[in-house]
């Protein structure tokens, strides 16, 4: 009963995380794009005047796309055209139940780990999901009887078997070198350190495995530079071309429930999952006290900068638009300073004097934090890309995989085992 | 004329590609350079942006922008136009259309009793305003929003041109 009750906690968290993840991540595409583009990007939309930089957009998004008609063409295999959606987006969720998201939270004197399902071959499930991923996209351009929709699900099946080589032989290097395929032992090896010197992460032992990872989980997820399933300029917008209303917003949210999954399992088997750098659970546990008072510190100090700045920008641009959002940056000030104010006030409570117990729900914490730190930077380096780079011509799309990234996972899968044996 | 076919795959002629554009990761590092130090100095620097927040800021135009047109009037508030249809043949988009009749003071001759224009064929290239004799029609206002809810209220009539308040709402 108390392991039925952890494990729908547990896939609550991960739902609440991934899906309020989403518009923050749009908010941060359509704003980035906008910055590095020196555009100002989502500014109008607003809620009795609150703005907060565009973020409200996505709620005016999501509202435009439930209103909308929801079309089905003519000819389109009706059943298959309505399943593709679900597909996609269940895909892109059960991911994630395997990613270990901390080590253990500790409730009632019992470790709770602070992952859904730890499969022995978790490793071999996130490469099965994902490639069932390909159904959706491939069901959906196919179902709708369009000759864009149907090239773009052609271009992603092939897309899709190329890239997952590459991608299962960077992965191998990884599994040779930590000796499973359960990613909570992945993770939990990537604690130690190299020499003494630099946490042993993925990315340290297998700079080659990490890169060629990277690459492939960019096609995998159709992202840009290997976004030609949707390629616009050539497909208009590829396989959910025919979609509209709330079956489009679920390829959409797939896309960046794909993003997120991508970036947790980039996250997992070469970034150290949840392991704060240099900083194992027994230091994070023993300096727990010390750590939390630095913690509750640094964040009342920053609010209270934040807090400043937006009481400054009030007072300099009073009566700017003479409308309700002229209160924007005083409120948001407020709750910053609230905020700091809050914090400040928890440090009366003499946080140095946590006991054990509320230690480890402190390292806990602070692993949590580092995994969704750390999560959020490979979205955005997902975004970033997209924004910098040009999409790959076909040919090029396929040279790369076929022709330079696997023959460099085979190299490196034999290099990997022979010092492997030898060591 | 006879096109020559060019093979795919032949180089492109120009510099050729050195080894570190053939491994991608270098320049791939270098664009992310790029699009970060764009990104960090739009977010510091925000009022830099050329975004011009339209609603809430406009741009000024010169003195010589041609905006609406507006008829100009005599003392007595009627207008200078004598009817000569002057504007209406130089018009390119042949958007102006006038009926004459016969002004009661003789000197005068002739007045619009119908001065139509349709905005929305008007090109706005002035050359009424040059052709004038009597500096009837002109371009200066600096109205540029011009907006209706249906096609034939952009037709605009003597009474409205001839009113200096009237902005570009139809």
């Amino acid at each position: 009963m108390a392991f039925a009750l952890e494990t729908l906690a547990k896939i609550g968290f991960m739902l609440l995380f991934m899906l309020s993840l989403l518009p923050a991540l749009i908010w941060a595409e359509r704003k980035g794009a906008a910055f590095i583009q020196d555009r100002t990007g989502p500014n109008r939309a607003s809620i009795l005047g609150i703005r907060l930089a565009g973020l409200v957009h996505p709620i005016a998004d999501v509202l435009k796309l439930v209103f909308k008609e929801d079309v089905t063409p003519a000819r389109a295999h009706r059943v298959l055209y309505s399943l593709a959606p679900f597909l996609v987006m269940s895909v892109a969720l059960s991911t994630y139940a395997v990613i270990p998201f901390g080590d253990y939270l500790l409730v009632g004197g019992r470790q709770v780990p602070l992952v859904v399902a730890d499969l022995s071959v978790g490793i071999l499930y996130v490469l099965a999901v994902a490639s069932l991923g390909t159904y959706g996209i491939v069901l959906g351009g196919w179902a709708s009887r369009n000759k864009y929709t149907f090239l773009g699900a052609m271009r992603s099946s092939a897309q899709m078997i190329s890239y997952e080589i590459s991608m299962g032989l960077a992965l191998m290097g990884v599994l040779l070198i930590f000796g499973s395929l359960r990613l909570t032992e992945i993770v939990a090896g990537q604690g130690a350190l190299l020499f003494g010197l630099v946490p042993k992460w993925g990315v340290v032992v297998q700079p080659l495995g990490a890169l060629l990872f990277i690459t492939a989980v960019f096609a995998e997820t159709n992202r840009t530079p290997f976004d030609l399933p949707e390629g616009d300029s050539e497909l208009v917008s590829g396989y959910h071309l025919e979609y509209s209303s709330l079956r489009f917003a679920l390829f959409f949210m797939a896309e960046y429930c794909n993003m997120v999954v991508g970036a947790a399992l980039i996250t997992t088997m070469f970034f150290g999952g949840w392991q704060v750098p240099w900083l194992p659970r027994q230091t994070l546990e023993q300096h727990g006290g010390a750590l939390l008072t630095a913690s509750l510190g640094l964040a009342a100090v920053v609010l209270a900068v934040a807090a400043l700045l937006l009481m400054r920008r009030a007072r300099r641009e009073r009566g700017k638009f003479g409308d309700a959002r002229d209160r924007e940056p005083g409120l948001l000030g407020g709750v910053c300073a609230a905020l700091a104010l809050a914090a400040a006030a928890a440090l009366l409570l003499r946080p140095w004097t946590i006991g054990p117990q509320a230690a480890s729900v402190y390292a806990t914490f602070a692993q949590v934090g580092a995994f969704i730190v750390k999560t959020l930077f490979f979205s955005w380096l997902f975004i970033w890309v997209r924004w910098t780079l040009p999409r790959f011509r076909y040919d090029q799309l396929m040279s790369l995989g076929w022709k330079i990234m696997l023959p460099l996972g085979l190299v490196n899968l034999a290099v990997t085992a022979v010092v492997m044996a030898l060591s | 004329m006879e096109t020559t076919r060019i093979p795919a795959g032949t180089p492109v002629p120009g510099r050729p590609d050195s080894f570190r554009d053939v491994i991608y990761v270098w320049e791939v590092l270098r664009g992310l350079g790029i699009t970060i130090r764009h990104l960090i100095r739009n977010c510091l620097h925000m009022k830099d942006l050329p975004t011009l927040q339209y609603p809430d800021e406009k741009r000024v135009y010169g003195p010589r922008f041609r905006g609406r047109h507006r008829l100009t009037q005599r003392e007595d508030g009627s207008p200078r136009c004598v009817a000569c249809m002057m504007c209406s043949t130089v018009c390119p988009a042949g958007c102006i259309h006038i009926i004459a009749a016969e002004h009661p003071d003789r000197r005068i001759e002739k007045y619009p009793a119908v001065y139509e224009i349709d905005l929305l064929r008007c090109v706005y290239c002035g050359l009424c305003e040059e052709a004038c004799p009597c500096d009837a029609i002109r371009l200066d206002t600096g109205v540029y929003e011009i907006v209706a809810d249906r096609r034939d209220k952009f037709v605009v009539g003597k009474e409205f041109l001839l009113n200096e308040r009237e902005r570009g709402t139809l």
